[in-house]
């Protein structure tokens, strides 16, 4: 396999453009008996999950539940405590795993190349895997900065962006990828409300043309309970409830209801009862 | 305990990146467009601190020279003296010790702070190896300008000696006769020796700072550490190899 690489690589003519969902196989994702510690922290405990291929798959849950963790594990960037994360059968810690299935990973704070400009960001995926020609890579380039409204953005740095620039930029750059599998970490977390919705229409899109596989990590409640397949809420590490949008509606566990609906409560609030 | 088995972990990480970034070697004519953006950073704008510490280390070394022999009488091995210590000692050595100083730290910086800001986690699920993509422009780089920078020190070393034996009034000795006993007993494997020592010296700052760089985890106060970390480092291996350089190459 690394051989094979190497030589598609060495060859002048440049790769042909991949397109998603034809020339690559929809990507399942198992978890299995996850667990996670740093040091004598437990971050996560026991998460068993099955992702279907062209599922997507949303992880809600409190601040500090884990949610960021459990997608650096099942990127394969971080080597988990205990179980295992198999994408297709593969580990995803293996180059050889990325580069059949393409996963990308929209970073909670961006992790856009400071020293790069916007453009060079996205380029830099294509060029590296010698995936088209240059123009046929600016054509994609321009197109997902159009989709995320960035084209004014084209030849700016990382550090003259705000922060919704900065996520919009992150997105775009995973698109570039054309992944069969997407994780997003909170990629509507500093969005306006027209701009999250055109994230959730984007996410929805991949998956019915090109059986994208995503999994969204989120707070935005409209997000997830319209676009989701499934819905999972991590609290403590803990995986307590796996269910379809209609499912996790009924639900009545009193935490998943505070959790999904809190309400401000001035006679009574919960800063009272967690200072006591 | 801990600390020695923290030392090996460290070592065995940095003599792991090398072999991989040169493992990918075949593919250097990719990188060409960095390694050469690296030469121009940590070799081109180093020349002018360059030049000037080895001018005045010449003109330090002639003047004690001076001082030292002119009791004996025997100035005229002045030129000798400051080309023999320029070429086998002082020109690698300083060279190395400035480019610890002004190259691994920042060296040190940009990787630690690619790694804190997870920069380098998206280069990883891009599939490109940051050994390709960070590390081996720069120790390709210092491979190229190490021999140049020497070589260009020790030149200009040579003038300052050269300017302090024309003008200080006790020396007094013409620049043609000072050149002409620079050159008496230099030979080429001396000055081959040399750069081969700016070379691994070379190879090493730049490998330990990309280590330390990588292997930062935390916030922008560790970023500090790190670099403090990278230059030390350096340091210490500079003048631990040298001697070891030395024997191993018998002068
Ligand atoms: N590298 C690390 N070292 C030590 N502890 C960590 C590390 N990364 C995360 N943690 C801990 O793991 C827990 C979960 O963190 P994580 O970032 O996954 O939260 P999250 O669910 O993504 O929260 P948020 O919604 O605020 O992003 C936290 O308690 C955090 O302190
Ligand atoms: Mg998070």
């Amino acid at each position: 396999m690394k051989k094979h690489i190497q030589k598609e690589r060495f060859q002048s003519e440049p790769r042909q453009p991949a397109t998603i969902g034809q020339t690559r196989t929809p990507v399942g994702v198992e978890v299995r008996n996850l667990g996670k510690k740093y040091g004598a922290q437990t971050v996560l405990t026991d998460i068993s999950l099955k992702i279907e291929p062209g599922e997507i798959f949303t992880i809600m849950g409190p601040s500090g539940s884990g949610k960021s963790v459990l997608l650096r594990q099942i990127a394969g960037l971080e080597a988990p405590t205990s179980g295992a994360v198999a994408i297709n059968g593969h580990n995803p810690a293996d180059p050889d795993t990325r580069d059949r299935f393409a996963i990308a990973l929209v970073f909670q704070a961006g992790a856009l190349f400071n020293s790069l400009s916007v453009y060079d960001n996205l380029a830099l995926y294509p060029l590296e895997h010698r995936i088209g020609t240059r123009a046929q890579i600016r054509d994609r380039v321009m197109r997902a900065l159009k989709i995320l409204s960035l084209e004014g953005a084209v030849n700016k740095n990382p550090s003259e962006l705000s922060g919704g620039m900065k996520k919009r930029v992150a997105i775009a750059r995973a698109l570039v990828m054309e992944p069969q599998l997407l994780l997003y970490d909170e990629p509507t977390s500093e969005l306006d409300p027209v701009m999250s919705a055109t994230i959730g229409e984007i996410i929805a899109t991949l998956k019915q043309e090109y059986q994208v596989t995503s999994i969204v990590v989120s707070h935005d409640r409209d997000l997830a309970l319209t676009i989701s397949n499934r819905v999972a809420i991590l609290m403590r590490g803990k995986l307590l409830s796996l269910s379809d949008p209609a499912g996790l509606r009924r639900d009545t566990t009193p935490e998943i209801i505070d959790f999904l609906n809190p309400k401000i409560d001035l006679r009574n609030p919960r800063y009272k009862n967690m200072a006591a | 305990m801990n600390r020695i088995s923290t030392i090996f972990d460290w070592l065995g990480g940095a003599v792991v990146m090398a072999f991989r970034a040169f493992r990918m070697l075949p593919e250097a004519p990719r990188i060409m467009k960095r390694t050469i953006e690296q030469a121009l950073h940590g070799g081109y704008l180093s020349l002018p601190i360059v030049s000037i510490l080895s001018f005045f280390i010449g003109a330090v070394l002639a003047l004690q020279a001076g001082y030292a022999l002119q009791d004996f009488g025997a100035k005229q091995l002045i030129g000798t003296l400051v080309g023999e210590a320029l070429v086998r000692e002082l020109g690698p050595v300083f060279v190395a010790i400035l480019v610890a100083g002004r190259v691994a730290s920042a060296v040190t910086a940009e990787l630690a702070s690619m790694r804190v800001y997870q920069e380098v986690d998206a280069l990883v699920t891009m599939n490109i190896p940051p050994e390709r993509f960070l590390v081996l422009p720069r120790l390709l780089a210092a491979l190229c300008y190490m021999p140049v920078l020497t070589m260009i020190g020790i030149i200009i070393g040579w003038i300052g000696g050269a300017v302090v034996c024309n003008y200080v009034d006790f020396i007094g000795i013409a620049p043609a006769e000072y050149f002409q006993s620079v050159k008496q007993y230099l030979t080429t494997t001396k000055l081959l020796h040399g750069l081969i020592k700016a070379e691994i010296f070379g190879f090493v700052v730049i490998l330990i700072a990309c280590n330390t760089g990588l292997r930062t985890r935390g916030g922008p106060r560790e970023i500090g550490f790190a670099v403090t970390d990278s230059v030390v480092y350096s340091l210490m291996a500079i003048l631990s190899l040298d001697f070891f350089i030395t024997k191993a190459l018998g002068g």
